[in-house]
């Protein structure tokens, strides 16, 4: 009998089960321990002061950063040129979600945890209602909220003025689309959603195997980015434990039944993107339309290399012309965990890292992230390039110009993951079955309004 | 001169009680099975006794979890799901395995070693690979198969829909299987003594009468151990659904699997706790059925 394989499969199955068991461990550890990581939020309000910055610059200190963003040497370098005492540890420990987990574990097991960390503007709550990130106001944050585009400094910001991350990058949301596909069957660019949705029936009956665009039915984040467009506040938190959930209002209906009732026409595609299919799709022209954000075109100029020179770039269309708006999905912060045993130096490369211009320049034009700092918006070596990808279109200035209609007031919930999961599992099945997203925006207001009283808070609609 | 060197041997032997040495020489292995098993289990225990919520902390709730679990439809659905898919899946993948077996030890077919490695090669790739590949090829609209439908001018089959996603998921599982079941039970038949097939062959047996009444009969210690792996391996079915889910979120929700559904709760959902106490009922779920898999075999042999 070969016992080898028998154990060996044996074992890869059972760790399932004990690692959930192992995952659930560091959870009651946490638990005991967890009055140890507030002790530091008495002192937030008092500013540190410039001889101890000083101090803490000049001793030799090792910070860990986590981050999933590539290449960022160049800009760690920067930093430690400038501070050659404070050395830097990058270590990438997933991108997203599987970061955040990780984090989340070594947060309650109260070891483990880095020093600085990215985080995605949508997951500062999550780790805030964990009283897990620091206040970065005493190290001199507040001083620069006017370099940083408005929206993206409220969007780092507690409700008490609190600052818990530096922003990097951003995704104000707009429109690639195919010019070419546009001009072949006379569709001018939508202006509005109603001539988008004229211009989805059109093209998909002139020719049955493309469509106008496609609207993931496993993209949480491009529906909460199009919520943000329209207004929507499904989420408000006041206090610790209040929280309004309304992700089925008047304007997430009007939303619903618009998308919904394209897909169930048939004439938008809904299929999950960043999947081989979707990249396919593209490469092959079944879409006219990306509805993305501001990092959209260097990664579609990446993706489908046998479309150069045939995309532009345009705002979103709008529910009210009169008013332009947008939403953003995506883009990142530096954050500082709280329980960090440096939180000077650490505060300091969080707030060097994305302000300093040359550092944040090159997070421009090395990682082609779309800037957070107003002076590069304006800068004219960036907003001027004319890729020909694009066909010599100035797309930095259309998202310079989008980004500048976001709305600052767009509130996450305290709990994303789960509100991601529950979306999935109802509006975008809905979508994906051509079945009723009013219906589906009900389902999953009540399953996030369960969850969040089951956690502790206390629920308005 | 033999006999007197043997002999203090022995008597040192005899020194030491063998009830001392007993104990050490399973310290290694019970140290490592404490520490390793049973103390992360009983600590999963104890944790699905509690609730931890991101509003007002901690607290014992002593049973309320298992109350919760046992009317909770997710759950439910969840081990109704896999029990489907062990009723179905293992019985093909042990049938294959099984004829596999049976065709390699005839020493009937050409490229024998060729065959058993080339079946014996996909247990050898990772599941993440494995789905990855299988995700690719069912692809609705690019996979091979879409394409060839559609050469062929048929209608796409629906791979990742909801009424095939299980049969899918059976085909990824019985691929990836099938060469490691066939390798138990093939070892097993090469264990058989070759003086039964010659008595067979005295008494005019062919060879489909050998494998019926000589070799699957010896196979029936290896077919319970793979069967009990199969109970094991279907219930606790993940890599394959996790990864399907990227690719057909609208099929596979956070819940598809109890084990999927126990992954959600601890790390989408943070409820740790109620996480523990789904695992633990999968858990016993396992136990009573491979238990029950053992019982009946077991009266079967004695009756």
């Amino acid at each position: 009998m070969p016992r080898s394989f028998a154990s060996r499969s044996q074992v890869s199955r059972r760790l399932l089960l004990t690692s959930a068991g192992a995952a659930s461990l560091t959870a009651a550890l946490a638990a005991c321990g967890g009055s140890g990581g507030s002790s530091g939020s008495s002192a937030s309000a008092k500013a540190v002061s410039q001889a101890d910055i000083d101090k803490a610059m000049t001793t030799p200190t090792e910070l860990t950063f986590w981050t999933w963003v590539p290449n960022i040497a160049k800009e760690v370098a920067l930093f430690e040129k400038k501070y050659p005492a404070v050395k830097v540890k990058v270590v990438n420990a997933g991108q997203g979600t599987p970061q955040y987990t990780k984090l989340r574990t070594a947060l309650k097991a109260g070891t483990g945890a880095p020093d600085v960390v990215q985080i995605e503007y949508q997951y500062i709550p999550t780790f805030t209602i964990t009283d897990s990130l620091l206040d970065l106001r005493p190290y001199g944050a507040s001083s620069l909220k006017s370099q940083f585009v408005d929206w993206t400094w409220s969007q780092v910001s507690g409700s008490n003025g609190e600052v818990f991350a530096i922003p990097q990058d951003t995704g104000p949301m707009g429109m690639l689309y195919r010019q070419d596909i546009f001009d072949k069957h006379g569709i001018a660019v939508p202006k509005t959603w109603d001539e988008f949705a004229t211009a989805a029936r059109k093209l998909h009956k002139a020719d049955p195997d493309v469509y106008l665009t496609n609207l993931a039915a496993n993209q949480a984040a491009a529906w909460h980015g199009l919520m943000w467009q329209a207004g929507a506040k499904p989420y408000v938190t006041s206090g610790r434990s209040d929280i309004a959930i309304n992700v089925d209002g008047a304007v997430s209906k009007k939303m619903a039944a618009y998308w919904g009732g394209l897909a169930k026409e048939g004439v938008i595609g809904v299929e999950p993107d960043f999947s081989d299919s979707w990249y396919a799709a593209l490469n092959k022209g079944k879409y006219a339309t990306w509805i993305t954000a501001a990092w959209g075109p260097v990664f579609l100029a990446g993706s489908a290399k046998s479309t150069a020179g045939k995309w532009r770039a345009a705002p979103l269309p709008q529910w009210d012309a009169a008013t332009p708006s947008a939403g953003n999905w995506g883009g990142s912060t530096s954050a500082v965990i709280k329980a960090t045993k440096n939180p000077i130096a650490a505060a300091v490369f969080a707030q060097f890292l994305n302000s300093d211009p040359a550092s944040a320049k090159l997070f421009a034009t090395e990682q082609f992230f779309f800037p957070a700092t107003k002076a590069l918006l304006t800068d004219a070596s960036y907003v001027g390039q004319k890729p020909a990808f694009y066909g010599g279109q100035q797309v930095n200035q259309v998202f310079a110009d989008i980004g500048a209609t976001v709305n600052p007031d767009f509130q996450w919930p305290p709990f994303l993951d789960q509100v991601v999961t529950d979306w999935t599992e109802t509006v975008g099945k809905s979508l994906a079955d051509k079945g009723d997203a009013v219906a589906a925006l009900a389902t999953w207001q009540s399953r996030i309004t369960t969850y969040a009283k089951n956690q502790g808070f206390t629920v308005k609609s | 001169m033999t006999a007197a060197t043997a002999a203090p041997r022995r008597e040192s032997r005899r020194g030491v009680r063998p009830g001392a040495a007993g104990p050490l020489f399973v310290a290694p292995f019970m140290v490592l099975f404490l520490l390793l098993f049973l103390a992360p289990l009983v600590y999963a225990a104890y944790l699905s006794l509690f609730q931890s919520k991101l509003i007002g902390g901690t607290s014992f709730v002593g049973l309320d979890n298992y109350v919760t679990a046992l009317k909770d439809p997710l759950f439910l659905r969840g081990v109704g799901r896999v029990a489907t898919f062990f009723v179905i899946q293992v019985p093909l993948m042990l049938v294959l395995a099984l004829l596999f077996a049976l065709a390699l030890d005839s020493g009937l077919l050409r490229l024998a070693k060729v065959i058993r490695l080339g079946i014996f090669v996909p247990y050898a790739v990772p599941s993440v690979v494995a789905t990855l590949m299988w995700g690719y090829l069912y692809g609705p609209s690019f996979g091979p198969f879409a394409q060839l439908s559609d050469k062929l001018g048929l209608p796409a089959p629906h791979f990742l829909s909801d009424s095939w996603m299980l049969g899918s998921l059976a085909n990824i599982v019985t691929w990836e299987f099938v060469g490691y079941n066939m390798i138990i039970l093939y070892a097993a038949l090469r264990t058989i003594p070759t003086e039964l097939y010659e008595a067979a062959a005295m008494d005019g047996a062919g060879a489909w009468r050998i494998a019926w009444s000589i070799k699957i009969p010896a196979l029936k210690p290896a077919l319970m151990l793979t069967l009990l792996f199969s109970v094991i391996g279907s219930f606790q079915l993940f890599n394959e659904p996790k990864l399907l889910m990227n690719i057909a979120p609208d099929v596979i929700d956070s819940a598809y699997t109890a084990n999927l559904y126990a992954y959600s709760l601890a790390f989408t959902g943070q409820q740790v706790n109620y996480a523990a106490t789904v695992s633990f009922l999968l858990g016993l779920v396992i136990v009573i059925v491979s238990y029950a898999v053992l019982l009946t075999a077991n009266r079967r042999r004695a009756s």
